[in-house]
């Protein structure tokens, strides 16, 4: 019985096998743990002055405390919580409006319809996408989790557009797609059927790549000082660190620790995503 | 040739019209009136009234229909009137950008190129051997796993604060004045390498992956293993599949320009570097959205042009895009 799924779902196999997806998932989970969880054990709350100021990490405050005294581990923890979810929203509006447009232009590709979603694809691609946040952001004066979500993903989609179509266009000339396009089936449907679902391994490990790219985008934002504007985030922490100092007094449990939590949750995405690939590509398995 | 620069082009002039008319639209829809506490803050300063009444009506022009108003907007962008700056008042905008662009440049172009480089042969050495792999990986991932600012915090803290060889904050020292002579120089380099380096390292990891997986893909492609089977040197087939991966790269080049370009931004402003980025930020949190608009035409064109540059670099390394797009075939 169980010989026989696995048989049947050779590359879910090979993906949980794979020791970098086992290595980047696990370290991907402790980290959503910690944001999770985090709050709970630390007995302090964010805006509150902890202890005695600028001390280095001990059993009492794990990441050490501020300047001021606040608690530097729930200052992250509660930072991880708002920059993982608007990362998380923002991904996965990004992906579906990524895909949307990719298997749109990919199946009407060289008409003009295609041409034209290009064309705004390629414009977005050019313009720094920093550049335009900062400005989208610093006119509005309250961002909640959701408008930082929504104006977040509304300029990370491009590369994903222009990858979901030329996927799109190297499958819509199978046989298989001409017999469902001659059998008149609905182009959402040929869409669905056809397309999307031989692509699925594809558009997860993109949609995976495209949280770690818009929890960047946000965490960039937020360090600006263009995070949402109640509570805390990552980038504010590390953003309160650099303005009062905190690298040039060697407090690196401040300025850098909180970074780092970040760093590692993108590498270990990294890795899933490596190990995936491997797993969905029997070429590369052999290397 | 023709037909495959033309398109680049015009997707260049869109943009630019684009970005002219965000600067244009969003003042206009944003809630909070931006234009009335604009009026407010200067009517504090001596004879700012008169200046900002006239800086309003030119670019604003608010009882005018809309239309109208954009129109008068472009021709005063095209003949480089970005307005006046509030937040040092009364210098032009186009003045404080001219001045914080050359910052940005020596920043950036040394940092695309030799990240460029060396990424490229770390990672295509990273492709042949099996034991670098294993070192190497995890470090390129890393790498371009940061965000920009943080690497630069790290880079400060290990660089700047522990060893203590580089200042981490300005561009130059105060004790030094701006000139062409070796005081200066060795002290703008020194306040130099640390944004740079950090734009370096994380741009790095992205280019050695990139490189180490087309390397992986061209040496299991039919013509490798046909040398290989001929009896072609390892070495001969690496070189063949090196010409081939730096192709993507190329592409990759033009993708990656506006993540530095943000990336820059907020490294700018780890450091106090008085480049656009931080200019931008300043304006932002003293609300110049004269300057911040002026600022980020500045940092689309500059994105535009450097896109432009590495098409023409494309169509001359590779035969293909020239024959192909030039209807040749």
């Amino acid at each position: 019985m169980a010989a026989g799924f696995w048989k049947r779902h050779e590359n879910l196999y090979h993906a949980i096998t794979n020791w970098k997806v086992i290595f980047g998932l696990s370290i991907f989970l402790m980290i959503v743990l910690l944001a999770i969880f985090g709050p709970m054990i630390s007995p302090y709350d964010y805006e509150e002055f902890a202890g005695p100021p600028y001390i280095p990490p001990s059993s009492e405050h794990f990441f050490g405390t501020t300047i001021m005294g606040r608690d530097v581990f729930t200052r992250t923890v509660y930072g991880l919580r708002t920059t993982l979810l608007v990362g998380f929203i923002a991904g996965t509006i990004a992906t579906v409006i990524g895909c949307v447009i990719g298997f749109l232009s990919g199946y009407y590709g060289g008409r003009l319809f295609d041409e034209f979603l290009m064309m705004i694809t390629n414009i977005f691609v050019v313009i720094p996408q920093l550049a335009l946040l900062i400005v989208i952001s610093a006119f509005l004066k309250v961002r909640g989790i959701m408008v930082m979500s929504v104006i977040v993903a509304s300029t990370s989609w491009p590369w994903l557009a222009r990858a979901v179509r030329a996927q799109t266009l190297s499958l819509r000339n199978q046989e298989y797609v001409n017999l469902s396009r001659i059998s008149s089936l609905s182009v959402p449907r040929i869409l669905r059927e056809d397309i999307a679902s031989n692509m699925f391994s594809y558009v997860f490990m993109a949609y995976i790549q495209q949280f770690n790219g818009t929890m960047l985008a946000t965490v960039q934002l937020e360090f600006l000082g263009l995070g949402p504007t109640r509570g805390v985030s990552l980038g504010l922490v590390m953003q309160t660190a650099v303005n009062w100092n905190g690298i040039q007094l060697g407090m690196w449990w401040w300025a850098i620790i909180p970074g780092f939590i970040l760093t590692i949750l993108i590498t270990a995405l990294y890795f899933v995503n490596t190990g995936l690939d491997a797993a969905f590509n029997p070429r590369l398995r052999e290397m | 040739m023709g037909r495959y620069l033309s398109k680049k082009i015009l997707v260049y002039i869109v943009t630019f019209f684009l970005a002219v008319t965000i600067n244009f639209i969003i003042p206009r829809m944003m809630p909070g009136d931006p234009i009335s506490s604009l009026v407010s803050r200067f009517s504090i300063m001596e004879g700012g009234r008169e200046i900002i009444e006239q800086q309003l009506t030119l670019l604003f022009k608010l009882d005018e229909p809309l239309l109208v108003q954009y129109f008068k907007f472009l021709k005063s962008i095209f003949t480089g009137d970005f307005g006046i700056s509030i937040m040092q008042f009364p210098r032009p905008v186009t003045d404080i950008i001219k001045q914080a662009i050359i910052y940005d440049i020596l920043l950036l172009l040394p940092a695309i190129i030799l990240s460029y480089i060396v990424g490229n042969r770390l990672g295509a050495l990273s492709g042949v051997k099996r034991i670098a792999d294993n070192f190497m990986m995890p470090v390129f991932y890393f790498l371009s796993s940061s965000p920009y600012f943080w690497m630069a915090g790290v880079v400060a803290f290990v660089l700047g604060v522990k060893i203590g060889k580089f200042p981490i904050s300005g561009a130059y020292s105060a004790t030094v004045s701006p000139g062409f002579n070796w005081v200066f120089i060795s002290d703008y380099l020194k306040h130099w390498f640390l944004p740079f380096f950090s734009l370096f390292l994380v741009q790095l990891g992205g280019w050695a992956i990139g490189m180490r997986n087309m390397i992986i893909y061209e040496r299991s492609s039919n013509y490798s293993r046909y040398m290989e089977a001929l009896g072609a040197s390892d070495k001969l087939i690496r070189k063949y599949g090196y010409r081939n991966g730096v192709l993507p790269q190329v592409t990759g080049l033009a993708l990656r320009i506006a993540g530095l370009i943000g990336g820059a931004i907020t490294v700018e402003t780890v450091f106090n570097y008085p480049g656009l980025g931080r200019m931008m930020l300043n304006s932002v949190l003293s609300q110049d959205y004269f300057l911040l608009q002026g600022i980020f035409l500045a940092i689309v064109v500059m994105a535009l042009v450097a896109n432009f540059v590495v098409d023409i670099i494309y169509m001359f390394i590779d035969p293909r895009v020239r024959i192909s797009f030039s209807g040749e075939v």
